[in-house]
């Protein structure tokens, strides 16, 4: 009991000396002010990273490389060492990846039962980019921008032209949903839906920037830099991870299977005399 | 442009996707989407064979129970030519023994018959040497009425007995 009560108050001083170093030591100065930060975390037109010293890009660009990279090479990893040992009987990590798998080609089968296999491979890799690319800013990977400033790499989708990227493919895909399914008539349907791409582009940009612009604001006061980025940074981050990447594959799968359904006209009846 | 919105970046971004799609495809999706309908035709398969065995169960079980059902026809059919055998038998037995107690009965009447014929004849024997010797005794020693009598008492005798 009695050691109980010592690792106790070993551990909460501990807090306290470490708070109050931290208070006591100061920051060097703000680089920024916030309004430059929130700024910058919206157009991304200071803090720009040089891409392999062709091109000074937004960091988002970079984030999505590099979650590009990881995914594909997680899936090497796992197409070499987990697919070939696979059983009837599924172990965990068996079953979290047909989970995955299942889950975005039933959503493709359930929204569009008559042609389902592009949109389901189209929405499985979105959906792998959507998640791990929102997850991906929790990790705070460090780059250097082109004026020797350290940042850390955002999430993809938190700048704008990942964004619209991402909204415009989509219009596209459920386009040529279209095209396959209905030929010229098809364009035509995809058509009608021309907010599509918009809508979609800023949904996603709107929700990341969101997340991003409180997970700033928080960490620019350092007041606020203790217990609540537990939530504002891990929980909402997981969450609107989650929400994002089920909003984006479900409405493409559901425009790609309306656009490409057959049309059935009821063939004109006989005038009996 | 607005918001810093810039094409290279975004066909870029574009770029991006299409290979993340491809790649995932290849690696990931296809893959384990080709293990998950293995494994359904597996169990697909399974139950085929379940399916096919219950009925092949069910199917030997219909005909065992045609052929009880016909086993049933049988044991009465062959109950009744059992029966018809017996009846059968025992009629021509009945009638053999009829025709052997008829020919017993006819040999024994003829025997009778001929008993009867050789008691007969012996009599007759008998009585004409009887009369011959009375008709001996009366012409040479007593009166000849009496011992006509006499004679006559013997043969009545001799008739009754």
């Amino acid at each position: 009991m009695k050691q109980h009560k010592k690792g106790l108050a070993l551990w909460l001083a501990a807090i306290l000396l470490l708070l109050a170093g931290a208070l006591l030591t100061g920051s060097p100065g703000r680089a920024e002010t916030v309004q430059e930060a929130m700024r910058d975390a919206v157009l991304h037109d200071v803090n720009r990273v040089s891409l392999l010293g062709w091109k000074a890009v937004n960091p988002g660009l970079i984030s999505a490389f590099l979650v590009t990279a990881a995914l594909l090479l997680a899936a090497a990893l796992i197409r070499l060492f987990v697919i070939p040992k696979f059983q009837y009987i599924p172990g965990r990590l068996q079953l979290l990846l047909e989970e995955a798998v299942g889950l975005f080609d039933g959503m493709a089968k359930g929204s569009s039962p008559h042609r389902y296999g592009f949109v389901g491979m189209y929405i499985f890799g979105v959906g792998c980019f959507i998640f791990v690319g929102t997850l991906f800013e929790l990790l705070g990977v460090q780059a250097v921008t082109i004026h020797g400033h350290a940042i850390t790499l955002p999430a993809p989708l938190s700048d704008i032209n990942a964004a619209i990227a991402l909204g415009t493919l989509s219009y596209l895909v459920i386009i040529s949903g279209g095209i396959a399914g209905n030929g010229v008539k098809g364009i035509g349907k995809s058509l009608k839906e021309f907010s599509l791409p918009i809508s979609m582009s800023f949904r996603l940009f709107g929700a990341l920037l969101s997340g991003l612009l409180v997970t700033e604001l928080v960490y620019y006061f350092i007041s606020l830099s203790f217990v609540l980025p537990v939530v504002v940074g891990v929980l909402f981050t997981l969450l609107h991870a989650l929400v994002q990447t089920y909003v984006l594959t479900m409405l493409t799968a559901l425009y790609y299977g309306e656009v490409s359904e057959p049309d059935h006209k009821p063939k004109k009846a006989k005038a009996r005399p | 442009m607005p918001l810093n919105i810039d094409w290279q970046q975004i066909l870029l971004h574009w770029m991006n996707l299409a290979i993340l799609t491809g790649g995932l495809y290849f690696l990931l999706y296809k893959p384990v989407k080709q293990f998950m309908e293995k494994r359904e035709e597996h169990y697909r398969s399974l139950d085929r064979q379940a399916q096919e065995t219950l009925s092949q169960a069910q199917e030997k079980l219909s005909q065992a129970q045609k052929k009880l059902d016909g086993a049933d026809e049988d044991i009465r059919q062959s109950r009744a030519k059992a029966q018809q055998a017996v009846q059968q038998s025992a009629e021509e037995q009945l009638a053999r023994v009829q025709a052997q107690a008829q020919q017993i009965l006819t040999h024994a009447r003829a025997e009778a018959e001929h008993d009867k014929e050789e008691i007969l004849r012996s009599s007759q024997r008998e009585l004409r040497k009887l009369a011959a010797e009375a008709t001996k005794r009366l012409a040479l020693h007593r009166d000849p009425f009496d011992q006509f009598l006499d004679l006559a008492e013997e043969e009545a005798r001799h008739e009754e007995r």
